[in-house]
């Protein structure tokens, strides 16, 4: 948690030949090699494909060319996007032998954009977990304290950021797998807009909830990797075709005059004490900052984990139907039929959760209970959809916490995975409507762990949670070290 | 109320064996998380569309005319590379083991 570099720093100091990114990625395997083994973010690291690219990179900046927007950035890569040459996993032992034939299209334009994989980062398996504990392989450790979970389900992409060991990273968010860890571990998250981000490359957990985002230390980090990122992929048929609009120049812009929703929902029972009062703070921020606050209501939100569970292992059931030892994966060799071989292949190849999932997933689809759970959840979805839609009517952005603790202990919920959902409690409801959100840091409890402010916005609205993120962080910044800011610097550039 | 025969049906659906621990783990957990999920029915949704996903009210293309793409061909992925991760071939399929009996 020493290691200053943002996005923005790394690029300049090869930009102006202060290193060189061949030595930044030396710098960054080095610090992964003392440090990363008591945490475990790391699955993979990937030197080849780092050290072609630095080259590539280094010289762009000898011939003095215009270098892209993340040159030399080295980052990280959650182990659920498809990459070449190194292998994926998705936190499962059914994959870990995978090598994608191709690149996903995120990972494809953050190198295009110049960025230095450094290596993929462990998750819960298939991305089905809120504390990394599901780990095909190892858990991960969270960087602030080592007896506590990172959150999950992107928990290594996380913990990298927070330890320094990558500079920013990329992850999954299906029911907030971005933007809990980004919480947990005291740095900034985003899930855009459904559609924002292609998806092309990303191994499918719940299709119609998945989404991809960044992780940075700051906001404006996170801003240009979205930016790098963002826009219509013809190999996603889901990528929206909507204009990418400029990030950046919206981080730094002032809030007067915005409307802020705060929904009571959100702060009733189940919320840690310490948690609200450093939301409340944040939200003061937001006021002093020239908001205006306004008391909403989302009425349909504690009918959001319900409604989750069945969209999301539903859909998942279905997806990882395709783990089935034939085409790809570890195949267990005992199967003396087909149908022998599959079932030992997923039994020996897939973890509890993600085979609890699957189970609930098939039984609320199968014959003569899809009605009354699958249709009955996707009514609900409606109305949750729609909750946001009448908030937005009224509001510009949402505020709320983004988890209703801070991170808990390694074992404390792994029993009872009714608890372990309920850490999603105030992120699920954006994947169901589909609207983007954040996840900033805001202040630490007395135990001296981050605490995680969620701002969400209007689906394709990105710029004003970006806004509105910044002023938050700003302030946060400010509170925690009076001498290094002044309250005005977050409504200026 | 999930039974132990349920477990059994959707195991086999799901082409999962499961060992006894993990029926009886099953069995106990399903029973939990589908009461919690049981609060859905406080809602009266007879009057509701059901959502399957968001992508059309944003904008993405979802409706048929906007997902779909000139039929023409265009490379695909060379056969030795989609064999590459396979467990087992001959060189041309994927060879799995008998197909006639469960």
């Amino acid at each position: 948690m020493n290691n200053p570099l943002t996005v923005d720093s790394a690029r300049t100091a090869v930009l102006e030949k202060q290193t060189t990114a061949t030595a930044l990625v030396d710098a960054f395997y080095q610090k992964i090699a003392a440090e990363d083994e008591a945490i475990g973010a790391y699955l993979t690291l990937s030197q080849e494909r780092a050290y072609l690219q630095a080259a590539y990179v280094d010289a762009l900046a000898d011939k003095g060319d215009a270098l892209p927007p993340l040159a030399g950035v080295p980052i990280a890569i959650k182990d659920v996007f498809a990459t070449t040459r190194v292998r994926t996993t998705a936190g499962s032992k059914i994959l870990a032998n995978f090598i994608a034939p191709y690149d996903a299209t995120a990972v494809q334009r953050l190198e295009a954009a110049g960025a230095i994989i450094l290596g993929k980062t462990n998750c819960d398996e298939f991305a089905m977990g809120s504390s990394n504990e599901n780990s095909g392989f190892h858990p991960v450790r969270n960087p602030h304290d080592h007896s506590r979970v990172p959150g999950g389900s992107s928990g290594g992409s996380a913990a990298v950021v927070a330890a320094g060991t990558a500079v920013a990273s990329i992850g999954s968010d299906t029911g907030g797998s971005i933007r809990q860890p980004a919480a947990f571990c005291g740095v900034v998250g985003m899930k855009p807009t459904y559609g924002r981000v292609s998806r092309y490359g990303l191994i499918a957990f719940a299709s119609s909830l998945d989404h991809v985002g960044p992780f940075g230390k700051t906001v404006k980090d996170v801003a240009l990797m979205l930016q790098c990122m963002a826009g219509r992929d013809p190999l996603d048929s889901t990528s929206a075709d909507v204009p990418v609009l400029n990030y950046l120049e919206h981080v730094g812009q002032p809030v007067t005059g915005m409307k802020i929703g705060v929904p009571k929902e959100y702060f009733g029972e189940g919320l840690d004490a310490e948690v609200r009062a450093a939301v409340e703070a944040g939200i003061q921020e937001l006021a002093k900052a020239g908001c205006e606050i306004v008391p909403i209501s989302l009425p349909h939100t504690e009918h959001a984990i319900p409604t989750y569970y069945v969209v999301a292992t539903a859909e998942a059931s279905s997806n990882l139907a395709r783990y089935d030892g034939v085409r790809y994966g570890v195949r267990a060799s005992d199967g003396k039929t087909l149908a022998e071989m599959y079932r030992r292949t997923r039994d020996a190849g897939l973890g509890t959760e993600v085979k609890r999932r699957i189970m609930l997933g098939t039984y609320v689809l199968s014959a003569g209970y899809y009605d009354a759970y699958y249709l009955k959840a996707q009514r609900v979805r409606s109305l949750l959809s729609k909750d946001f839609d009448n908030a937005f009517a009224a509001v510009d952005a949402i505020v709320t916490p983004t988890t209703p603790t801070a991170a808990f202990k390694l074992g404390e919920k792994t029993d009872d995975p009714l608890a372990m959902y309920l850490a999603d409690i105030y992120t699920v409801t954006a994947n169901l409507a589909g609207v983007p959100g954040i996840s900033v840091p805001c202040g630490k409890n007395k135990a001296g762990l981050p605490i995680g402010i969620q701002i969400l916005g209007k689906s394709f609205d990105e710029p004003t949670v970006l806004r509105v993120a910044h002023v938050v962080e700003h302030a946060m910044a400010a509170a925690a070290n009076p001498l290094s800011d002044s309250p005005e610097a977050g409504t200026q550039r | 109320m999930v039974t132990e025969k349920d477990v059994s049906y959707v195991a086999d659906l799901a082409h999962l064996e499961l060992t006894e621990a993990e029926r009886a783990r099953m069995l106990k957990d399903l029973n939990s998380i589908l009461s919690y999920i049981d609060r859905l029915n406080e809602l009266d949704t007879s009057a509701v569309e059901p959502m399957a996903q968001v992508a059309s009210r944003y904008g993405a293309r979802q409706d048929a005319g906007g997902a779909m793409r000139p039929d023409e061909p265009r490379p695909s992925l060379p056969h030795d590379e989609a064999m590459r991760n396979a467990p087992a071939t001959d060189g041309v399929f994927f060879k799995v083991p008998k197909v006639i009996d469960r």
